[in-house]
């Protein structure tokens, strides 16, 4: 078992908690400050974003919401080391890599508003709707990177869930296909200790989530995921290796939860709160790479306060820009069922706009 | 006696027959400490340990496939999926396998367990959460399939699926979870399967409704009775197999009927009960059955799911189109 202890040991790790940083991987990964300083201005707007969406909500102003705090340098980390031109199948909680893939949070805010036009990105964003089914993404990543290798074209695939995915056979299934076939694909699980109401020990005997790579004698990587820097390393070795034929990888990104599971849900049923504090004293993302960057000199009190209220202002611009957006009218749904509507359908579709117009 | 909600019935139900019978056991997801999301096990797992309240891993069908074969080996296991949306995870294990046990062994074995699910509409839930899904099991050979509309039906129903000899599912309407309070039993009780129940007698048309449209046929029969026409209100409670005499009973009363549900139009239930109603009592129609259904599109977004959603309007113009054939 010596090469599930080698999985099994202390994740990698670039920047200590303490802020304090490994200069020999700082420097092997050779990013310039502005580069480093734009992964804080994308985990700083990914948490901003996150408070402010949780306000609307008790506001009423979207529906069922589910908090992403504290998992930022795993979800910008990772979607850092993307080009544009990869494919992203994420799930309902990974808005931050969507955001930093171009996902704009104006069609964020109308998904959660619970608007058709929110399930729809820009032509050029190859972002999937946010997944509700637990692993459905898992298999249809496999997918999407056996196209990309068919066609002969240079795009990975990623494909992002939790812990609690892991125990569903869309993972198993979809793993193996790519394993199989050697795929193109980054299999990239934010293990948050939590799915749900259930600890990571009562949804796996396994010590890890890195381990169940073995299984498909797949490259597997398990990483800090509250060190943004170590987060995208990892990262951006699964992509580069899938890029030059080396087939997938599984990252575990050892994450927390630090909110409720949505907005519907009440954490106080099921856990400590001294377990939250702790992880958030340790380990919280942003307080740390925080302090790695003042202590580069690259950002100050004073100039976060400036990076803050830009970002709040660029947030609240494009949340306006949404609620001025009215809702599709139910009669669009029906052109979205199929190419073409077939005849039963369409006339369903006029009974609904004649509903619609005459107010009944 | 107390004066519960559905969920709290349902509850009452599992908790009693957990008393009554050791092979009872619970498993689904966060149904242990967090006592389910709706809160329907709360409380139960300090009740009856973690050994009959299982919180299982998050797999659909490792939960139902794990509970056929518990109840092959003569446990009673009652599952829960988290939504009914989720269920299409584990539909092989539904379809395929829980209600083919008895079949294909020739008897010799059989799989008697209940998959609880909450399901339907005007919620504002996210995708998936609200899909009407009834007639996808009503159209297996070997399931039953049950909805309660109500606290006391929900406990009794419950009870009695518990103790069928037959894989049931037990859907259960969300929006009708705390919709109201109503005294129900402390003690065991059955309300029979397969029996509609009439909830509000009436001479001049027939409305099927079940789960969470019961409310609405209820409420426009009630109008109607202000203005002297009686409508019978059938709440089907068991929707497969369906109690189909009490209906035809009805329709030779009024000569009219009109099937309610949220589910999609075409191939759902409604379209059942009018094919089997034309057949044997078609020579009692003053007017042809009607169905008021959602759309044939997938569940729709929040924003406009009221609109999707069968509602008393579209009821009354049935009714009016009904009446003045
Ligand atoms: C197939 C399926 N089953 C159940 C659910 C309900 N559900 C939503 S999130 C969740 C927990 C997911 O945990 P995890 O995979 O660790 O992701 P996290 O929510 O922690 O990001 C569950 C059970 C679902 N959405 N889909
Ligand atoms: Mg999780």
């Amino acid at each position: 078992m010596q090469i599930l202890d080698e999985i099994n040991a202390p994740y990698h790790q670039i920047i200590k908690s303490t802020g304090e940083v490994d200069d020999q991987q700082l420097n092997d990964l050779n990013l310039s400050s502005e580069l480093l300083l734009e992964m804080y201005e994308w985990m700083l707007k990914a948490r901003l974003l996150d408070e402010r969406l949780l306000k609307m909500q008790r506001q009423g102003r979207i529906g069922t919401f589910a908090p992403y705090s504290g998992q930022e340098a795993s979800q910008i980390g990772s979607a850092f080391a993307l080009k544009k031109s990869d494919w992203m199948f994420p799930s309902y909680r990974d808005i931050g890599s969507c955001l930093v893939h171009g996902m704009p949070i104006e069609q964020l805010v109308l998904y959660l508003k619970g608007f058709l036009q929110g399930g729809s990105p820009p032509e050029d964003v190859k972002v999937l709707p946010v997944q509700i089914i637990i692993g459905g993404q898992i298999p249809q990543a496999a997918g999407c990177a056996w196209a990309s290798k068919i066609r002969k074209e240079q795009d990975v695939t990623i494909s992002y869930f939790g812990d609690g995915a892991t125990s569903q056979g869309d993972f198993h299934e979809g793993l193996n296909f790519a394993s199989v076939l050697q795929l193109p694909v980054v299999f990239f699980c934010q293990n948050n200790q939590w799915a749900i109401s259930v600890p990571i020990e009562k949804q796996m005997a396994t010590k890890t989530i890195a381990q169940k790579a073995i299984a498909y004698d797949m490259k597997n990587i398990r990483v800090d995921g509250n060190d943004v820097l170590a987060v995208y390393k990892a990262t951006l070795e699964a992509v580069e290796h899938a890029r030059n034929g080396g087939g997938p990888t599984l990252i575990e990104a050892v994450t927390y939860r630090i909110g409720p599971h949505t907005t519907a849900d009440d954490p106080k049923k099921y856990r400590e709160q001294t377990e939250v504090t702790q992880w958030v004293d340790e380990k919280e993302p942003l307080i740390r790479y925080k302090k790695f960057l003042q202590n580069q000199g690259l950002l100050t009190e004073e100039s976060e306060q400036q990076l803050r209220q830009k970002l709040e202002l660029e947030i609240s611009t494009e949340i306006e820009k949404a609620e001025k957006i009215v809702a599709e009218p139910l009669a669009t749904s029906f052109d979205h069922v199929y190419d073409q509507p077939h005849a039963n359908l369409l006339e369903q579709k006029i009974e609904v706009e004649k509903r619609t117009a005459e107010g009944r | 006696m107390a004066n519960l909600t559905m969920v709290e019935a349902i509850r009452d139900a599992l908790k009693v027959e957990m008393e009554n019978n050791e092979s009872v056991i619970l498993l689904g997801e966060d149904i242990g400490k967090n006592g389910g999301v709706f809160r329907a096990t709360d409380g139960l797992i300090d009740m009856f340990g973690e050994e009959r309240v299982v919180d299982t891993p998050l797999a659909e069908s490792g939960i139902v496939g794990a509970s056929v074969g518990l109840a092959i080996n003569h446990m009673r296991p009652v599952a829960e999926i988290q939504f009914l949306g989720f269920i299409y995870e584990t539909m092989d294990q539904i379809c395929a396998q829980a209600a083919r046990v008895r079949f294909r062994s020739a008897g010799r074995f059989s799989a008697p367990l209940v998959i609880r699910s909450p399901f339907g509409g005007g919620v504002r839930t996210p995708e998936l959460h609200a899909d009407s899904l009834e007639a996808l099991f009503a159209h297996t050979p070997g399931l039953k399939v049950v909805m309660p509309s109500n606290p006391y039906d929900a406990k009794g129903l419950l009870i009695s699926a518990i103790r069928d000899e037959n894989p049931v599912l037990f859907l259960e309407p969300m929006k009708l979870y705390r919709a109201s309070r109503e005294e129900v039993p402390s003690e065991a009780y059955t309300v029979p399967l397969h029996k509609a129940n009439i909830i509000q007698s009436g001479d001049e048309i027939t409305i099927v409704a079940y789960g969470p449209t019961v409310p609405i046929a209820t409420s426009v029969a009630n109008e109607y009775l202000q203005k002297g026409i009686s409508i019978e209100v059938i709440d089907l409670r068991t929707i497969y197999p369906i109690d189909f005499e009490t209906i035809i009973a009805s329709v030779e009363k009024t000569g009219r009927l009109i099937i309610v549900h949220e589910a999609v139009k075409t191939g759902g239930v409604g379209g059942e009960i009018a094919a089997h109603i034309s057949q044997h009592a078609f020579f009692s129609l003053r007017s042809p059955i009607t169905r008021v259904t959602g759309y044939d599109t997938p569940y729709p977004v929040a924003s406009v799911e009221d609109d999707w959603l069968p509602n008393v309007v579209r009821l009354r113009e049935a009714i009016e189109e009904s009446l003045n054939c």
